[in-house]
């Protein structure tokens, strides 16, 4: 720490740079005044680089001045405090400070004018009352931000890492830029305290070197600081004026010949960088405990009538500025915030000052002139030139125009500073620094994409894993089941071939039955040889069906054994079915029906009889249902099949009318659209809107019909409650939905269609009901069941 | 009030176009084309003027045809430029129609068919030079012996290609260099091979386009290092092997101010379009042109070769700049070449 | 006849030469790289849609090393297909999609969760469990992780998921390409707040 003002610093020169007009001398004629106090301060909850704040006041509070009225959240992040005493008035989206034009969220306060502070907790003995590291959470309480370019939180940059331990300490005071003289004013009448605030800094982080970097174009402000840092050991370094010198890579490589490696930090070659209104923020965070709430700004560009610097309240909104300023509305072409090299141009002068504005350049159009057409890359290489990267910028543009990002990157786009020397010096004038953009931010959305298809893929492949582990577990629970059950299947040869003539028998009896209705239709004279015939085999069928019974209830196998059981009971109804049948026209022929009804009866009872026994089956197996034996197999995959057909043409229609009824939605809002501003297409447009709606209607119809289909199906199959829920639930929203759009219909007052939506509704309610009554029934025969 | 919202930079460099830098070349071949017409007569100003709305209207129909705003980009005044470049290069003696065709090659073949200014990967008044140079070698061949100019009258039968030209046309140095070599007698004694200091009339010509380049270079119109590499490579070349055989090689001195030497220099090689653009590769790049040039003009069957090896190491730009890619700010070394 | 005899040894003779070469560097450098249906899996935009006709990215990518064509995958778009042909050496073929089926924009699904009756078909249908809910009780999608591909749409039987445009925020917002040769990059907008 000997340097001395003597001896000047060896400088290291980048490579390229430019040399634009000055134009300095427009706003460092006069010092530095204070703004007015605006009707309403704006704070953006991210003015600065991280995580945006979380409000910790509500819309109606009362504020005091420096109040933290947002607290930082997570590591990279800082509070928002409250640059005067006033009132809450809103918490919401406003226009920032963003060349995007979107809003984001802020807290408006509406100040009272009393200037009210806070209590502070001003540390005036700083050296001696504490180590150093616990300045660090102040500065972090107080909202300091880097004040020169991105507005990084500057607690984090004095957190350095261990393992790299701080050789020099740059204050970064080049203002390179045209037109912004704010750190150079700030310099000249502001010394002492930012030399103060450089001294906490070398507290903090004990450089071996404290290295102030200022351009040689501010002579008063060199001489104002060569006095403060008298006897210091702090070292102001004058560099030659070169734009873009004050570029933090750019000037750590200046002063100390070190490069910030690409895509790292200045810390990893033992160097933290910071401007000189952070230090300026500091001294007063830690030496008067004021959190940071004002910023001194360039107001600038020939558009104003009094151009110069003012100390801003942060918040305050750019058209108060330039008011204060003078400002000819009129004649501004160009709205920039920051310089004209790097600053972007704001959509709105209702934007808020934020802690990086540096600047305000309200520039004519003369000043400015409006972008010049493109021309085409002729490759002459005056952007190779003046590079302060030393990249490639023609290679640049042509991949980056082209979209060949891996191209772009293996030229290093990703190390472009976007300083705009290329586009300054392109004769073709080409939006360089746009087309960079573009590809860096193509770049990133590529990244992230990237990350989210990868995270899709480990979701999906464990989604994969887990369904296969419950199909196995599921696979290996029926295992175990039939594995219980082994003694039935010993038998199961038994009870296929009992079965197997159990069913021939009653077939048998069924074709007699059958011949014997015929014979006595005709009045036959064979109906006694026949009705005995039918008898015997009765008795056959019904000793089959006995035996078909005993063997399944032996081995107790529930599975074979429910759905012989059902069989056997629908045979035995069937057969009682048929011999009252018979018995009626025996009757109605006027013959001995006696006979027939005794068997009747009989038949009756033996149904009777299997249909309690399937009953008493049934919760027994009720959760075996899905895997049924090899008899129930086949019917069943043909019906999923037809399901699943259906289902992939319900599919189809679904999106086909999603589809139509999108398109008809948008061609309806451009036909308004379009009758708003009077377009002469609209014919066109109603055609369109008439077709789209045509085939909306046609795949809804053609929808409909399967829906309905389905549901038929569904009810005659009865016996999915699921799916009858699900039509209840459906029924019942559809409904509900339509009784909202009664209401709606109410409240405007429009007869037609209250009319036709009540009538719907009523048709809808009944549908519903009819829905609901079906899952009752169900839910009653499944409560049975269970029972 | 009206805002623009408009990407930084806000401010660009006043005064800077395409135009303005393809009208700097073009001035900056005044004293080739002054000298020129002094030493072959008015032939030269007919080329141009013949040239020059040729290449305009030539540009014009294809930007036309392809549905550009054919007023914009004539702006650019490189079909100017491109018809400058040409008419210079062939012979003062050449008909009308030699230059149309020439014209046509560069401007519709070789430029525009690549897709126009910027795109093109060949120079394309070199493509235009060497097409007619092997469609027709007769006319391209023959050049009025220095200090014999033909009145404007003759100069203006030979555009309309009903002079004799024979009658005004003889061997240049280099032609001359390449029938004796070998033969120190012969070499000797032909006056044409010995002016002031290097070849006889066409030390001039190559003066005043080196004129021309210094004044390119001042108004940083061009880098040096395409030129001073150029130069430097045909001249290192040459020098040991004239050292070693001065009856078959020409001396250095001599390659540097014969032929199109300096104007290949300052005027084509610098073309940006078809060049390498990094700082080392337009030092490869030049420097293998000087080489090529010297090969070509001491063993290839051509006897001038500022064309040829133009277009070749047009070939070899792109590869050039994939390997010679300077080292940027925060990286240990150079990306240079493939790194898939 | 002795010339024509040297010039097919001389061939002979440099053929087993280049023949003996070759081999040696392709034993000597041989890539041990992704198996193909790896490569082509990372292709592919992972929305594990089906739209392709496939269940899921991963049986896609296997389907098109087996040869299926490449260009059935709307999600992925036109870039796909040409990163796909690329790898594949494969002609660049054009989209095979539905009309309107190929969006550029990003979508997410939403679900309108007052009208959610809790049935659990969506949590079924989501291929990336992006869907969180359980039986009666209201769902909800997770947007980070959810794919944008429409598989949860069609089976809500009350039809109360909404696919939902994703609008750039100040984090992901980013400058747009210029509009390129013979325009002005400026976008003139009047301003009202003065």
């Amino acid at each position: 720490m000997n340097a001395s003002i003597g001896k000047p610093r060896l400088l290291f020169d980048f490579h390229g740079g430019i040399h634009p007009p000055q134009n300095k001398t427009l706003s460092n004629q006069r010092p530095i005044r204070p703004a007015p106090l605006p009707a309403q301060l704006i704070l953006p909850l991210n003015m600065h680089l991280g995580a945006p704040a979380k409000p910790v006041v509500q819309v109606g509070d009362e504020v005091l001045k420096g109040q933290k009225i947002a607290e930082a959240q997570g590591a990279v992040s800082l509070p928002v405090h409250a640059p005067t005493s006033g009132k809450v008035v809103a918490i919401g989206p406003r226009p920032i400070q963003h060349p995007s034009g979107l809003d984001a969220p802020c807290i408006v306060i509406e100040p009272d004018g009393r200037e009210q502070w806070c209590e502070l907790h001003p540390l005036p003995d700083w050296r001696t009352c504490c180590p150093p590291s616990a300045l660090i959470p102040r500065l972090r309480e107080a909202g300091v931000a880097g004040m020169g370019g991105a507005g990084f939180p500057s607690a984090v940059k004095l957190s350095p890492r261990a393992e790299h331990p701080i050789e020099q300490l740059v204050i970064n005071a080049v203002e390179c830029e045209p037109y912004i003289t704010a750190d150079d004013m700030l310099m000249r009448e502001r010394a002492d305290q930012i030399i103060a605030g450089v001294e906490i800094l070398r507290h903090i982080l004990n450089p071996k070197e404290v290295i102030v970097g200022i351009e040689d174009n501010k002579p008063q402000a060199i001489e104002a600081m060569r006095r403060a840092a008298t006897g210091s050991g702090i070292e102001i370094a004058v560099v030659p004026t070169k734009y873009p010198s004050g570029g933090e890579k750019q000037l750590i490589y200046m002063l100390t010949g070190k490069e910030v490696p690409s895509g790292g930090i200045p810390a990893q070659v033992g160097v933290v960088c910071h401007n000189t209104g952070t230090a300026l923020a500091i001294h007063r965070a830690i030496v008067f405990g004021e959190p940071l709430i004002s910023r001194v700004t360039t107001l600038t560009g020939k558009a104003l009538r009094e151009p110069g610097n003012m100390e801003v309240l942060l918040g305050t909104p750019v058209s108060a500025l330039l008011d204060a300023a003078g400002a000819d509305m009129n004649r501004i072409g160009r709205l920039v915030m920051g310089g004209p090299m790097m600053g972007f141009t704001l959509h709105s002068s209702a934007i808020p000052v934020v802690k990086t504005t540096n600047c305000i350049l309200a520039a004519t159009a003369e000043e400015l002139p409006p972008p010049a057409t493109e021309q085409p890359c002729i490759r002459c290489g005056s952007c190779a030139d003046v590079c302060p990267a030393d990249l490639l910028p023609q290679q640049l543009f042509w991949y980056s125009k082209n979209q060949d990002l891996e191209r772009a990157q293996q030229y290093n786009l990703m190390d472009c500073i976007e300083c705009g020397a290329c586009a300054y010096v392109c004769p073709s004038h080409i939006p360089l620094v746009q087309y960079y953009r573009f590809a860096k931010g193509e770049v990133r959305k590529e990244m992230a994409e990237q990350q989210k298809a990868d995270r899709a893929r480990q979701r999906f492949e464990a989604r994969q894993d887990r369904l296969a582990k419950e199909q196995a577990e599921k696979e290996a629970r029926r295992k175990a089941r039939l594995e219980g059950s082994k003694p039935a299947a010993a038998s199961g040869v038994d009870v296929a071939a009992l079965k197997a003539a159990s069913l021939e028998a009653s077939a048998a009896y069924k074709a007699a039955v059958k011949a014997l209705k015929a014979a006595e239709a005709e009045g036959s004279d064979q109906v006694a040889a026949l009705a005995s015939d039918v008898e015997q085999l009765k008795a056959k069928a019904d000793a089959a069906k006995a035996a078909v019974r005993d063997a399944g209830n032996a081995p107790a196998a529930p599975v074979v054994d429910v759905a012989a059981l059902k069989a056997a009971s629908l045979e035995a109804s069937a057969a009682y079915k048929a011999a009252v049948k018979a018995l009626k026209e025996a009757e109605a022929a006027g013959q001995d029906v006696t006979a027939l009804r005794t068997e009747a009866d009989a038949l009756k009872a033996k149904a009777d009889a299997a249909k309690a026994a399937v009953r008493d089956a049934g919760p027994a197996t009720a959760k075996a249902a899905p895997v049924q034996p090899a008899t129930a197999e086949q019917p069943a995959a043909e019906k999923a099949d037809d399901g699943a057909e259906r289902a992939q043409k319900m599919k189809a229609l679904k999106t086909a009318f999603n589809m139509s009824h999108k398109h008809f939605k948008e061609a309806t809002a451009a036909l308004e659209h379009a009758e708003r501003e009077g377009a002469d297409n609209l014919e066109e447009l109603r055609k369109q809107v008439e077709r789209f709606k045509l085939k909306a209607d046609k795949a809804k119809a053609a929808l409909g019909l399967l829906v309905d289909q389905a549901k038929a199906d569904m009810r005659a199959s009865g016996s999915d409650l699921k799916s009858l829920k699900i039509e209840a639930a459906q029924t019942e929203a559809a409904a509900r939905q339509k009784a909202r759009e009664l209401e709606a219909a109410r409240v405007k007052g429009d007869d037609e269609r209250i009319n036709v939506l009540s009538r719907e509704l009523d048709a809808l309610q009944r549908e519903a009901q009819v829905a609901a009554g079906a899952l009752k029934a169900a839910t009653d025969e499944q409560g049975l069941a269970d029972a | 009030m009206s805002l623009i919202t408009v990407t930084s930079p806000h401010a660009t460099r006043s005064g800077n176009h395409t135009g303005a830098f393809m009208r700097q070349v073009v001035y900056a071949t005044i004293p080739g084309i002054v000298v020129m017409t002094w030493l072959f007569g008015w032939g030269t100003l007919f080329n141009l003027m013949i040239a020059i709305p040729a290449a305009l209207l030539a540009e014009a129909a294809v930007l036309k045809a392809r549905g550009y705003n054919v007023r914009f980009a004539l702006r650019d005044w490189s079909a100017v430029v491109t018809a400058v470049l040409l008419a210079l290069a062939i012979p003062p003696t050449s008909p009308w129609w030699l230059i149309v065709i020439g014209i046509i090659a560069a401007i519709v073949v070789a430029k525009q068919l690549y897709g126009g200014l910027g795109m093109n990967p060949f120079n394309p008044a070199m493509v235009g030079y060497v097409v007619l140079l092997i469609s027709f070698p007769l006319e391209m061949t023959r050049w009025i012996g220095p200090h014999e100019a033909p009145s404007w009258f003759d100069s203006f039968r030979m555009v309309l290609a009903s002079a004799n030209v024979d009658a005004f046309t003889g061997a240049t140095p280099l032609d001359s260099f390449r029938t004796w070599a070998g033969n120190a007698e012969q070499l000797q004694a032909l006056p044409i091979l010995h002016g002031e200091f290097a070849s006889l009339g066409w030390e001039w010509v190559n003066i005043a386009f080196l004129i021309g380049g210094l004044y390119l270079l001042a108004r940083k119109i061009i880098s040096w290092h395409i030129p001073v590499a150029m130069l430097a490579g045909m001249a290192l070349i040459a020098l040991p092997f004239w050292l070693f055989d001065d009856a078959r090689y020409a001396s250095p001195l001599f390659h540097l101010f014969s032929g199109a030497a300096m104007f290949g220099a300052f005027f084509i090689a610098t073309d940006p379009v078809s060049a390498a653009t990094s700082r080392y590769g337009r030092l490869i790049y030049g420097a293998l042109i000087g080489v090529l040039v010297w090969i070509i003009r001491s063993h290839g069957g051509y006897p001038d070769a500022v064309a040829f090896a133009v277009l070749l190491m047009n070939l070899a730009a792109p590869t050039i700049d994939y390997y010679t890619q300077p080292r940027t700010y925060g990286h240990h070394r150079a990306k240079r070449g493939a790194t898939r | 006849m002795t010339t024509i005899l040297v010039a097919v040894f001389a061939l002979l003779a440099l053929a087993a030469v280049f023949g003996a070469l070759l081999g040696f560097a392709s034993e000597k450098f041989r890539v041990e790289g992704d198996p193909i249906v790896e490569q082509i899996d990372a292709l592919l935009p992972q929305t594990q849609c089906g739209q392709c006709g496939h269940p899921g990215c991963r049986p896609y990518a296997e389907a098109i090393a087996a040869g299926e064509e490449h260009n059935r995958c709307p999600p992925g778009g036109e870039s796909t297909v040409v990163a796909l042909s690329e790898l594949l050496g494969r002609e660049v073929l054009p989209l095979d999609a539905e009309e309107g089926s190929a969006l550029d924009v990003k979508r997410v699904a939403v679900i309108r969760e007052d009208e959610c009756i809790g049935c659990t078909k969506c949590i079924q249908a989501c291929p990336v469990d992006a869907i969180v809910g359980a039986a009666k009780l209201m769902h909800t999608v997770i947007a980070d992780e959810c794919t944008g591909c429409d598989l949860c749409v069609e089976p809500c039987p009350v039809d109360c998921i909404d696919m939902v445009e994703i609008k750039p925020t100040l984090g992901t917002w980013s400058w747009q390409r210029p509009p390129g040769v013979g325009s002005k990059p400026d976008n003139l907008i009047p301003v009202v707040t003065l």
